[in-house]
């Protein structure tokens, strides 16, 4: 059995703490008055004269997409543009959160999903690896308590990342009111808790009965647990689309993309991957997974190689047709990237393509553990910016900077992780013995590569 | 002239790359291994040297990119510039992501193509060729070890049987190659 050590414990405390006052601080900096914000951002364009001219068009763009760009007469003008700043400043520390939220709560459902699937494909080779991933599951939890907090503030109007939820928004704007049947809070809230009630559900009957599969004499316990993974299969696949628009399309509330659930699933899928591989990693280094040898590193490298070519495969997909065909409805996501965004937007096609298909293209690279971890930071880095680009220009527009709030957030939801994923795995047995598929799992050879010995896994 | 072979022949994939293991661990020069279906890590057990056929393949890809991009550019813009849905076509980079699903595609095809082809020059297979298998029943349920005899056979035949052949022919065959 796995100890969680006390201090890896006192770590993820410590990431949760100062994670905590990173938040804080971004809350208490916000300014709270238009003349204070123009001041920070004066201050801000000191060092940076590219960003603040790009502001501008962010402006332009960000009025655009609100619908109150008609009204810009004199000097009038300037005060509401300062208003607008303001607003922008004070959504920052709620995206900062709200984007290092959904990076977590997504990679621990993906993890979810991908577990089902291998209990519906009856895979054999990953058995030695579901209590990593049940492990990894348990972050569902507290991540969905977050989130259900975070719905509901924003349906109680604490926060303003949704601009359609603004009544006076919702009253003038045209196209968000012919959406009104899908936006409007309550529809929204009762829509978000279904998800979160479901996911949850599924999480705690699958964990209960993998256990329960342990000391199983016969095999109904295993066919039940297919069972429940099938129907959860199919409602995660409807719910985590209509997830994505609500959370995160919904912030740029007159654009849409029909494949925006399959985008957002890509990336949550490949940092998910890649998460799995780095908990395995870690863990197999301890000792505590003497049964997975290198064949499921890389059959779990493989995967990360594969969906990072899907993950562009459908970014691809949704940036072309969009470019080709060219209305300004559907450009105005993307001028807005390039314009506020074009270092992120790039090199998030570098690090989310370019590197990792090269990286781990070789057959060789996929088995060796540093080659995986190389891969996979630069691969879970550029999801997160994917992720940052998706939801930042909807919330804080041109005014968006990477600091405290936004490396706050991301070390509390790590810490969180840390917390939860490891005092799971100490809880149960960490191979999954009752499986029938058990012993398939521990022979798992890919024909084409050797394996290291045992001392050669301690690294 | 003529030289005298074993053919042994195995029913079943684990077996004959068993076989094959302790064949070569005796020493023995084992010419070929006949099987129905691939059989994984049976080209390492003979000592076959490592494949390079996705050398080959990447290579391939490169060309297939290249002729995609030289293709897009003289016929989209070169040769025969058009104004399409708003874009006129003054430069390939500007137009570049409308090309993007040609030069996969090429990028495909020549590396599944010329791979292919490769991989049948490299077997010596073309069309009408008389096939090379010496049993019909390998391209069923049987595995075949073609085993060349100089002076040995009869510890060569005990030997075989011994790793579980379930029938062993010596057979006459004419010197091909």
């Amino acid at each position: 059995m796995y100890q969680f050590s006390g201090k890896l414990k006192i770590f993820s405390l410590a990431l949760i703490v100062v994670g905590v006052l990173g938040i804080g601080y971004g809350f208490l900096s916000t300014p709270s008055t238009p003349e204070e914000a123009m001041e920070m951002v004066a201050k801000n364009d000191d060092h940076g004269a590219d960003h603040g001219e790009g502001h501008d068009t962010a402006k332009k763009e960000e009025h655009k997409d609100a619908g109150h760009a008609t009204d810009a007469h004199g000097g009038d003008h300037d005060q509401k543009h300062a208003e607008h700043v303001m607003h922008q400043l004070q959504n920052r520390p709620w995206s900062a959160v709200y984007v290092a939220l959904l990076f977590f709560l997504g990679i621990s459902l993906l993890v979810l999903a991908f577990y089902a699937a291998q209990r519906v494909a009856q895979a054999g080779w990953s058995i030695v690896l579901f209590r990593v991933m049940e492990a990894i599951t348990a972050n569902l939890v507290p991540t969905s308590i977050i989130m259900l907090i975070f719905i509901i503030l924003a349906g109680m109007h604490m926060s303003h990342l949704f601009v359609w939820m603004d009544p006076e928004v919702a009253a003038t704007d045209e196209i968000i009111k012919g959406k009104s049947l899908w936006l409007n809070v309550p529809g929204w809230i009762a829509r978000g808790i279904f998800y979160l009630v479901v996911w949850n559900a599924y999480r705690w009957f699958i964990r209960k009965n993998s256990i329960a599969e342990d000391t199983a004499t016969d095999i109904k316990i295993y066919k039940r647990n297919y069972n429940a993974s099938v129907i959860f299969l199919v409602f995660f696949m409807v719910t985590e689309s209509m997830a994505s628009w609500d959370w995160i399309m919904g912030l740029d509330p007159h654009w849409f993309s029909t494949l925006f659930g399959w985008y957002v699933l890509a990336t949550l899928l490949v940092s998910a991957l890649t998460v799995i591989a780095f908990v395995t990693i870690y863990l197999r280094s301890k000792g505590y997974l003497p049964k997975v040898n290198d064949s499921h590193i890389h059959d779990l490298a493989k995967f990360m190689f594969g969906f990072s070519v899907f993950w562009t495969y459908l970014w691809f997909a949704q940036f072309m047709l969009i470019w080709y065909a060219d209305m300004p409805e559907e450009t105005t996501y993307f001028a807005m990237r390039f314009s506020e965004y074009k270092t992120l937007f790039f090199s998030m096609l570098v690090m989310n393509f370019a590197f990792p298909v090269l990286l781990l293209l070789n057959s060789d690279f996929k088995s060796q553990p540093w080659f995986v971890i190389i891969g996979g930071l630069v691969i879970l880095a550029g999801h997160y910016v994917d992720l940052f680009i998706m939801i930042m220009p909807g919330t804080v527009g041109g005014s968006w900077s990477f600091g405290i709030p936004e490396l706050g957030a991301t070390m509390f939801f790590l810490g969180i992780f840390i917390y939860t994923v490891f005092s799971a795995f100490a809880k149960a047995d960490p191979v999954a013995k009752g499986n029938p598929f058990l012993q398939e799992s521990e022979h798992f050879h890919y024909y084409n590569i050797e394996h290291h010995s045992g001392e050669d896994n301690h690294h | 002239m003529s030289s005298k072979v074993v053919h042994a022949l195995y029913n079943d994939d684990e077996v004959v790359l068993e076989a094959v293991k302790k064949v070569k661990a005796a020493n023995h020069h084992i010419e070929e291994v006949f099987c129905p279906f691939p059989v994984h890590g049976l080209d390492k057990a003979m000592g076959l040297a490592p494949t390079r056929i996705a050398i080959a393949s990447f290579l391939y890809g490169i060309t297939g990119l290249s002729v995609a991009i030289w293709l897009t550019w003289y016929t989209m813009i070169d040769n025969w510039p058009q104004d399409i849905g708003g874009k006129p076509s003054f430069s390939w980079g500007e137009n570049m992501p409308a090309f993007v699903p040609i030069m996969f595609e090429l990028t495909v095809f020549f590396a599944a193509h010329l791979m292919v082809i490769t991989f049948y020059m490299r077997s010596r297979i073309w069309p009408f060729k008389k096939a090379e298998n010496p049993d019909p029943r390998t391209t069923d349920d049987h595995f075949l070890m073609e085993v060349p005899v100089h002076g040995n056979e009869k510890e060569l035949k005990a030997l075989l049987k011994e790793t579980g052949a379930v029938e062993i022919n010596i057979v006459e065959v004419e010197d091909a190659h």
